[in-house]
């Protein structure tokens, strides 16, 4: 079996990925205090993907690694947004 | 292929002397074939104490009025059936006894990717199971909400429902972990050679299983712990009054427990392929439409869930798209079906047990996937939900489909695991009575059901008197089969070992290699070149 490829990543990447979330943090909670309706809970999902992403991408190292792995999860994705669109044809039609 | 004679005779696995000895030597065993007797005991015995509860269930049923017990016995007895039976016995199933032994040696692995973590998932799935025992032995008394801990009855139950959803979030990491583990072998341990497409059906099976244990358990797990928080800390996820919904408790339950239908049953599919490949002594027919059809069968039932609801109170048009969809499962499980017969047509049929177990599984099987259709239909399913029709749906489907295949499996691999043969007469004349007394239990009540028997009452009025009395008449038949069939393979398991490494002329890695397996299954890794059902002569 072919070596394993190892990415290491350097502190600074790793600091600047904590600022993102931790601004991401403090924009989620920020944001409740504006009155945007509906729009709120759809500023706080888009928040929380993105920082799902960045720790998918960077901290487990999706963005360094074989692209099966991100082919799988991409699929995995799409069978939780197919989950979320059929369970959705209940409640926007019930 | 090389690397798999067996003209030398190594210490199997049952006596290999490690750092451990004795009881031990199994519990702290890295050895995937020994984690998988560990699992196979320990689901045999949860098996057998859900037929002891069935039975007393059946008799209660006997005659109209009270005979045994009063309701509220009752219904803590149906749902610790329940239980025991779904989650400690049937979703572990075959993934977890026969995926664990034969997964490794299929793909010609001296192990699973992540040997410990596959001790581990076995303690998961005992400590579980024991809490699940504690919760239903203390406290307020058991669960008495079904096995499906509906909201907002299990939220409103004073019985032990906290302890045992808990016990059921336990299991389901159990479940996770196994997925995970064969996940990651299968990719990265097969033989040099063994393509994907070069692997057993059994291996496509399990692959399959092996993405809806990890996708579709967790979902479960957090209902659960939504339970639990509804009950302790009144969140009121799913309480009406308090801005919750009690049909987002089923949507999240079923789309974990429909698919945990086929974690059930794409092992015991994959385990009937091998069978009747094997005693057809054919190349299996149509080898890529099945293993295609399990991918299939996995992805499209995860988006089936809703049929459970169709009485719910969910839109009009959820019921809809979920007919539809349950429609389109149909289709693989169908593709299966007709490749088996396909493969034995014209094949040169070996009439041995497993072979018979293998057709009492086809028949049954198509019974409870035919009647299934009627409960895939919104309109005819409005008719018989919550009735009997249901419940006999149900025990076609899981335990004369994953049920009667984990007794195929365990008759066609019982040679290779323990060495060892049973008396095949007594095995057949076993399954036999087992299958009369399957019939003659769960076929009255589709009767009953279509009659408007409702399910999950201790009780019922005098018409229902007839088809109720020989239901229980068969339970008893059925009993007596399984009595016949496990003392059978328990007098094999205490005979002398014989040297049978391929009674059955199987073509798999498995039958390559000596009966039991050694340590660490082939002295040499296998170099594939061929297809796993080609005749080779060796």
């Amino acid at each position: 079996m072919e070596e394993h490829k190892t990415h290491i990543s350097s502190y600074g990447n790793h600091l600047f990925v904590l600022l993102c979330l931790i601004t991401l943090t403090t924009i989620t909670v920020a944001i409740t205090s504006v009155q945007l309706g509906a729009f709120n809970t759809t500023a706080a999902m888009i928040i929380a993907s993105t920082k799902a992403a960045i720790v998918l991408l960077y901290f487990m190292h999706l963005k360094f690694d074989e692209k099966i792995f991100r082919f799988m999860v991409t699929l995995v994705l799409a069978i939780y947004v197919v989950v979320i669109v059929i369970t959705f044809f209940d409640y926007l039609y019930r | 292929m090389s690397g798999t004679t067996t003209t030398q005779r190594m210490p199997s696995y049952l006596e290999y002397k490690g750092r451990f000895k004795g009881l031990a030597g199994w519990l702290l065993s890295t050895d995937h074939k020994r984690i998988a007797l560990l699992y196979l005991y320990s689901q045999i015995t949860f098996f057998l104490a859900g037929v002891v509860m069935g039975i007393f269930m059946k008799i209660e049923l006997m005659a109209p009025g009270q005979q045994i017990m009063g309701p509220a016995t009752y219904n803590a007895l149906f749902t610790v059936h329940g239980l025991t039976m779904i989650f400690l016995f049937i979703i572990p199933g075959l993934a977890a006894s026969f995926g664990n032994f034969f997964l490794p040696i299929m793909i010609g692995a001296k192990d699973v990717a992540f040997p410990k973590l596959n001790l581990f998932s076995w303690y998961l799935f005992m400590g579980g199971a024991i809490i699940v025992l504690i919760g239903i032995f203390t406290g307020d008394g058991p669960p008495d909400t079904g096995w499906t801990f509906y909201a907002p009855y299990s939220l409103k139950t004073n019985t032990n429902v906290v302890l045992t959803v808990f016990g059921a979030f336990v299991l389901g990491f159990s479940s996770v972990l196994t997925g995970l583990n064969f996940i990651v072998t299968i990719h990265q341990m097969r033989a040099p050679g063994m393509g994907f497409f070069r692997m057993p059906l059994f291996i496509w099976a399990m692959y399959g299983t092996s993405w809806i244990q990890l996708l579709a358990t967790p979902v479960v797990g957090i209902t659960f712990i939504m339970v639990i928080f509804d009950r302790v800390m009144g969140i009121g996820f799913f309480d009406p009054a308090k801005g919750g919904d009690p049909i987002l408790f089923q949507h999240l339950f079923w789309i974990y427990s429909h698919p945990a239908v086929y974690i059930m049953i794409l092992p015991a599919m994959g385990a009937i392929t091998e069978i009747i490949t094997t005693f057809s002594n054919r190349v299996v027919f149509g080898y890529k439409a099945i293993a295609m059809s399990s991918l299939a069968i996995a992805f499209v039932g995860y988006l089936v869930w809703g049929h459970h609801m169709f009485t719910s109170g969910m839109s009009d048009t959820a019921r809809l798209v979920f007919s539809l969809l349950t429609f389109l499962v149909a289709i693989p499980s169908a593709i299966k079906v007709f490749n088996w017969s396909a493969t034995m047509y014209k094949g040169s049929i070996d009439l041995q047990p497993p072979f018979w177990w293998a057709m009492a599984f086809l028949f049954v099987f198509m019974i409870g996937g035919l009647t299934g259709l009627v409960l895939g239909s919104v309109a005819t399913d409005v008719h018989v939900h919550d009735t009997m029709f249901v419940v006999a749906h149900f025990h076609y489907i899981v335990f004369g489909g994953a049920g009667l295949a984990f007794f195929a499996a365990l008759h066609y691999w019982f040679p290779k695991m323990w060495g060892k043969m049973y008396n095949k007469k007594v095995a057949n004349i076993g399954l036999l009575i087992l299958f009369i007394g399957f019939n003659t239990l769960y076929f009255p009540m589709f009767i009953l059901g279509i009659m408007g028997m409702p399910r999950r009452y201790y009780d019922y009025l005098p018409e229902f008197a007839t088809p109720n009395l020989i239901s229980t008449v068969g339970s008893w038949i059925l009993a007596l089969g399984l009595i016949i069939v496990i003392v059978n393979l328990l007098r094999a398991k205490k005979a002398p070992p014989e040297i049978i490494d391929n009674p059955w002329n199987g073509r798999t890695l498995e039958w390559k290699i000596q009966s039991p397996p050694t340590l660490e299954n082939f002295e040499e890794i296998p170099v594939i070149d061929h297809g796993p059902y080609d005749l080779i002569k060796e």
